[in-house]
């Protein structure tokens, strides 16, 4: 936890510095675009990267009744058989996050002077990381009045409903609330609870720390340092349209909110953050529950039965070893014994 | 084996919290209990473990081949690159620790390793170090570390502390299924020569005899007499089930635990029995004698192995389909692995019931029907005449078993048999049934009689929840459909719960089946009194 | 590679949301950065000619909202109608009487930067609009 946050201030202090010693046209410019590509690169470089290797065998994870007999209701989502069901599966998992809303606690107890475990349905991590990712989805939405021009009218509609509140100027938005409610639970868990302390590397701290400071930072840019955002727009659209537009006069919170961004863009595909393209791909949630009906096949099968190679022990085999025994206790060979 | 500790005593020496030093810095804890047998160097041989070697658990030395860091990175790489899954896993894991608490061994033992989070972060540090540049780079500061022979201790402690319930992927948001990372790390210590006695003992002898018990095709044929001649006593009828018949319809195959070991015996009596009461074509094969697949809870390429004497022997006897009996690893290779394994099977026909005509599309690629599917729809046509009231000193619950849950989703059916043969049924508390149900602690070909005390614990929440069922609505018995249940529960109930009986579903569809021509019950199927016999109609004349 | 069928429109569509801001700018008209019109000719305040805006230029673009806020505020709500700025100059707090004296053209000056960043203020929900846009 102590390197994570060393490392996040360290980002802070180069961020900070960079602006200070006249370096903007390498963070306001250069890192952001260079950070832009590797995102992009790295993200498709690691889907890529899983593709490459095939499911040989289907494995989903089954939960709920599965189809059989006519008169047995199945599960259709959560045990799919069928592609758009199984899409339908996905859609779930991915915006309402399925499998966390299922979450229980298990809990030692003593009942009649006997150890027991009682279990509770616990869906507070599910609700703050619904906030947490979107309030992000609902931030970066936000973030696209930078990078066009014109402004659609659905980005206004965005902010509008994210402002709705009319609290100060300018307008405080919920997701801003969202986010940071979100991250201090995420952080706060990893704190308190032994378990998650104890499973909790580095990496885990880090990506918390860096969102948390990407958010403060967004936070204050708006509502306390304030930097022109005129100005920000003009540099954004300079990166968006790559006619980059030198960033000189815009206050330092503006390199450090970019400097942050870049850093996680950049750390992005080779983490754990990759979960974002990994939950598409997993392979007890994306496919068919109907594992005997449709024969899915293994691009690396090393046999099939009748094959020369194949290295089971056959029965002809097997007959070898015991025909004498089978045929004294009246089991059918296939060939007699020698008399 | 030492004296069993009492429950309370056992749940009390549960450690209250973690160790203080971070988990790459404690070390496993080698002592008798807690470790299970090593395979016999001659079993890996037979198998084609090119590495098998004399070595012992206990011992600070493993005798471990020379290379053996190329022989993991390798055998690593090699399933990287085999399976997507494994990449993802390994990749994706935000560590939200949702997981944590779902592990059956971790809610009995508090250890923090067998959070199923931490039992994967003990290969993915591995995985990191030697195939991520951040691990390279950064060492434990990135989640990595260097693997070192105290690793590959970790790892055999811990990966076979994991009975492959996938209860943890059912709660993980991006469903990382750590059975699937068990059995790869299981396949890699094998490439080292490192195995468990109960498993590969049980997978030589299937290889061999077709069956995890080794028995041989003459005994298998005269210890079902023996059951016969049980079946007769009680109801008066002589059946002689066909063995490596060919021409028959239908192929049964069954795990072997149910012909020989109490009590799984008195459900294979049962499928006997309705076979017979149905007329059903069909034979028993002692070449495929076994329906479970102990190869499945350590290696792919095993499993298929062992796998591909159904369809072989389907094939050879020309049935048109195969009936499987209640099991439940079996039905996680029959519904998901079987068809990939060693299909497609063309040779046979997509299932048809003879007595109700009904098609089982659902089988339509494996050809494969599970007993409990066929017998529901028997009693959905009125096939069969049933008097529950012969069960009616039983209240049972329904154990789901983890495989055929979660990697199948056969719910209904079995409580729909269930409800139709036994008149007190009851469900054990929400989140401990169906697809949350716990595993028995056992499974995964962990039942081996050495680490009991960690059995005891790992069935702790299965226990817990029948305990409360048993407490409040008097339930004296628990059905299930894994022949490994009906191994490893009596003796964990009899610890935790002591007072329920464990069965499968057809022991109790049995004692429920009035048979044409039977003579009046008067016992059950493990010859006990029925406190409420059939009424003889001689006496009544 | 597997499953390309999958992957690679996933990708696409991966790839193809987040370089929208480049592609979209590709096609729309090209982007101008905002011209403002600032007033040339001095206005009377408390009876002297001031071409000095109220705070320095730059402290004004960022941070005018919050000035217009307090104002409201102050006007409205506490009644003190006098605002004494940094460099000690007094002012009516005042939208329609102080800013607008200047600034007479809305569309000219409020709406262009509003327009570009899509800002919304909710000034003239209650304020009339200034004279010069007729």
């Amino acid at each position: 936890m102590t390197i994570a946050f060393a490392a996040t201030l360290l980002i802070l202090f180069v961020g900070w510095a960079g602006s200070a010693l006249g370096l903007q046209y390498l963070f306001g410019v250069i890192l952001p675009l260079v950070a832009g590509a590797v995102f992009i690169i790295g993200f498709v470089w690691k889907l890529v990267r899983w593709a490459k290797s095939p499911v040989p065998f289907a494995i989903p994870t089954v939960a709920g009744q599965q189809r059989s007999l006519d008169w047995i209701k199945p599960s259709r989502l959560e045990c799919p058989w069928t592609t758009p069901a199984v899409l339908v599966r996905m859609l779930l998992e991915v915006f309402a996050f399925r499998s966390l809303f299922r979450n229980t606690r298990a809990e030692r107890t003593v009942i009649d002077g006997t150890p027991r475990v009682t279990y509770f349905s616990n869906k507070w991590l599910w609700l703050f990381a619904l906030l947490f990712h979107y309030g992000m989805l609902v931030i970066i939405i936000r973030h696209a009045r930078f990078f066009l021009d014109p402004v659609p009218a659905c980005i206004a509609v965005v902010e509008f409903v994210d402002g709705v509140f009319q609290i100060g100027a300018p307008r405080f938005y919920l997701t801003d609330a969202f986010i940071l409610a979100g991250l201090a639970f995420l952080l706060l868990r990893r704190v308190v609870s032994e378990r998650l302390r104890y499973i909790s590397l580095p990496a885990d701290w880090f990506a918390l720390f860096l969102l948390i400071a990407i958010a403060v930072s967004g936070i204050l840019m708006r509502y306390v340092c304030k930097v022109d955002i005129n100005q920000v727009k003009e540099v954004i659209m300079g990166l968006a349209t790559l006619h980059p537009v030198s960033p000189t006069g815009i206050g330092s919170i503006f390199f450090i909110h970019v400097t942050f961004v870049s850093v996680l863009l950049i750390y992005f595909p080779f983490s754990k953050l990759m979960h974002m393209g990994g939950v598409f791909m997993s392979p007890t949630r994306n496919m068919k529950c109907n594992t005997r009906q449709e024969r899915h096949v293994n691009p690396w099968n090393p046999w099939a039965i009748d094959d020369p190679q194949a290295n089971y022990h056959k029965y002809a085999e097997y007959e070898d070893d015991y025909r004498d025994a089978m045929v004294e206790a009246g089991l059918p060979v296939d060939k007699q014994p020698e008399a | 084996m030492a004296k069993m500790p009492t429950p309370e005593e056992l749940l009390a020496a549960t450690p209250a919290s973690f160790p203080k030093e971070g988990w790459m810095d404690t070390k496993p804890d080698f002592h008798p209990g807690s470790y299970c047998y090593p395979a016999k160097t001659d079993a890996l041989q037979k198998l084609g473990f090119e590495n098998a070697h004399e070595w012992a658990p206990q011992e600070e030395d493993w005798n471990l081949p020379e290379n053996w860091e190329e022989i993991i990175y390798n055998s690593l790489k090699d399933a990287l690159e085999k399976h997507r899954s494994l990449k993802l896993f390994m990749d994706c894991c935000v560590r939200c620790g949702a997981c944590a608490d779902k592990c059956h061994f971790f809610i009995g033992t508090n250890d923090p390793k067998n959070m199923p989070v931490l039992r994967a972060e003990l290969l993915r540090s591995v995985y990191r170090k030697d195939f991520t540049t951040a691990g390279r780079l950064l060492g434990k500061y990135a989640g990595a570390r260097k693997l070192d022979p105290e690793v590959i201790k970790e790892w055999f402690i811990y990966f076979y502390q994991c009975t492959e319930c996938r209860r943890c992927s059912l709660f993980c948001p991006y469903g990382i299924d750590t059975a699937e990372i068990t059995v790869i790390v299981r396949q890699m210590l094998l490439d080292l020569g490192l195995g468990i006695n109960w498993i590969m003992n049980s997978v030589k002898d299937c290889n061999e005899t077709g069956n995890h018990l080794g028995i041989k095709p003459h005994s298998m044929k005269e210890i079902v007499e023996f059951l016969c001649d049980d079946i007769e006593t009680i109801t008066g009828i002589r059946i002689d089930p066909p063995w490596n018949e060919k021409g028959h319809e239908v192929v049964f195959i069954t795990p072997s635990g149910d012909y020989f070991a109490d009590p799984g015996v008195y459900t294979f009596m049962g499928y006997l029995m309705l076979f017979h009461e149905i007329g059903l074509d069909y034979t028993l094969s002692t070449y495929a004698s076994e329906g479970g697949n102990f190869g499945s809870f350590v290696s792919f390429d095993v499993a298929k192995r062992l796998n591909a004497k159904m369809y072989a022997e389907a094939k050879r006897l020309g049935a048109k389909w195969i009936l499987g009996g209640e099991c439940g690893h079996m039905w996680r290779v029959v519904n998901q692995y079987m068809a990939t394994y060693n299909g497609p099977a063309d040779f046979l026909e997509t299932p048809v019931s003879p007595i109700t005509g009904t098609v089982f599309h659902n089988a339509a690629a494996t050809k494969m029907v599970h007993i409990a599917e066929f017998t529901a729809d028997l009693i959905k046509h009125n096939k069969l005449n049933l008097r529950p009231e012969r069960n009616n000193h039983i209240i049972t619950t329904w154990h789901d078993s983890c495989n055929p849950s979660r990697a199948m989703g056969i719910l209904e059916e079995p409580r729909y048999v269930l409800k139709n043969v036994c008149n007190n049924f009851v469900e054990m508390p929400e989140h401990t049934i169906r697809e949350e149900t716990f595993c028995c602690g056992s499974g995964s070909g962990l039942n081996a009689e050495e680490i009991m005390d960690q059995r005891l614990r790992g069935g702790f929440p299965r226990a817990n929840a029948l305990r409360y069922v048993h407490d409040h609505n008097d339930v004296n018995w628990m059905a299930c459909m894994c022949a490994l249940d009906r191994a490893a529960l009596p003796p964990l109930v009899d610890y935790w719960v002591p007072g329920v009986t464990v069965s499968g579903l057809h022991e109790l569809v049995a004692n429920a089946l009035v048979m044409k021509g039977e003579i009046p019950r008067t016992m059950d199927l493990r010859q006990e009194d029925l406190p409420f016999p059939d009424e003889d109609p001689a006496e009544e004349a | 590679m597997y499953n390309a069928k999958f992957v690679i429109p996933g990708a696409i569509i991966f790839v193809g949301l987040f370089t929208a801001p480049f592609w979209t700018n590709v096609f729309s008209a090209k982007h101008e950065a905002v011209k403002l019109e600032l007033p040339q000719k001095p206005v009377t305040f408390f009876g002297e000619e001031r071409t000095q805006c109220i705070e320095p230029r730059e402290w004004m673009a960022a941070n005018h909202m919050e000035m217009l806020i307090e104002w409201r505020d102050k006007a409205l709500r506490e009644n003190k109608r006098i605002y004494v700025a940094t460099d000690g100059r007094k002012w009516e707090t005042s939208l329609q009487n102080t800013c607008m004296a200047c600034h007479t053209n809305k569309a000219e000056f409020c709406d262009k930067c509003h327009t570009a960043n899509s800002v919304s203020p909710y000034c003239w929900d209650c304020h009339v609009e200034p004279q010069g846009n007729k």
